[in-house]
């Protein structure tokens, strides 16, 4: 799966984007964000504030309770500040 | 038949008044033109520039999405919407909402509707960059956006 990073959490990850393999334990988008977590320090760290992070797949936003399905791509994000 | 709104996500300026012409030339229908333009503020002074990041094809997504609610809503004749990004100094252009219709209450509503969405649901982040030098930070979201968006719902 294609993984990508914006703002504060991409520069916390260290990376914009990557591809994963995902454990078949990975159902949900929480499932996800606890196996990223699980990668390294800096991904533990982008994550450390969970609530703070949003979520969109295949460039929908979704809550973390979402099932990943056949999604190709999941982004995180902090809250937007545009306009 | 709905209209088909016009989103832009670009580096490059925009000119208000050539996007408010193109909804209302050649037609006789339009009794209502709201336009919104947001610039980038110096915030007293401090800041040089805001950087606005943005995740490319879901912010032309986002708006797209956000834009055609607001044309199932109100009974508009026209709805352009065009987000800069890349490093803007004060006192330059970042947004324009530029809604038409029969009416001005649709047109208003519409503009505010669209203005309130985009900051919570487009996928774009600012940061600042300091006149001091000091570290560049993003800007956090404020709770407010977040109300002012609740009250379409």
């Amino acid at each position: 799966m294609n993984i990508r990073y914006f703002a504060w959490v991409r520069e916390r990850v260290g990376i914009e984007e990557e591809t994963i393999e995902l454990p078949g334990t990975v159902k949900t988008v929480s499932d996800l964000i606890a196996h990223l977590k699980s990668l390294d320090e800096y991904h533990a760290s982008a994550f450390e504030e969970e609530d703070a992070i949003r979520v969109a797949l295949d460039q929908v936003h979704v809550e973390t309770d979402a099932e990943i399905g056949d999604a190709r791509e999941a982004a995180f994000f902090p809250p937007m500040t545009g306009g | 038949m709905p209209v088909a709104p016009r989103i832009s996500v670009q580096t490059q300026d925009f000119n208000a008044q050539a996007e408010a012409d193109l909804l209302t030339n050649g037609r006789k229908d339009v009794g209502a033109l709201v336009s919104f333009t947001g610039l980038c503020r110096d915030e007293a002074g401090t800041l040089t520039a805001l950087e606005l990041e943005h995740y490319p094809g879901m912010a032309e997504a986002e708006l797209t999405r956000i834009a055609e609610e607001a044309i199932g809503r109100w009974p508009l004749t026209g709805l352009t919407v065009i987000h800069r990004f890349g490093k803007i100094p004060p006192g330059d252009n970042i947004v324009l909402v530029v809604a038409a219709s029969s009416h001005r209450r649709a047109a208003f509503e519409a503009a505010d509707f669209l203005m309130d969405y985009l900051k919570t649901r487009a996928p774009f982040w600012k940061k600042e960059h300091l006149v001091s030098g000091g570290a560049s930070s993003w800007v956090e979201a404020r709770a407010v956006d977040d109300e002012d968006a609740a009250r379409w719902t």
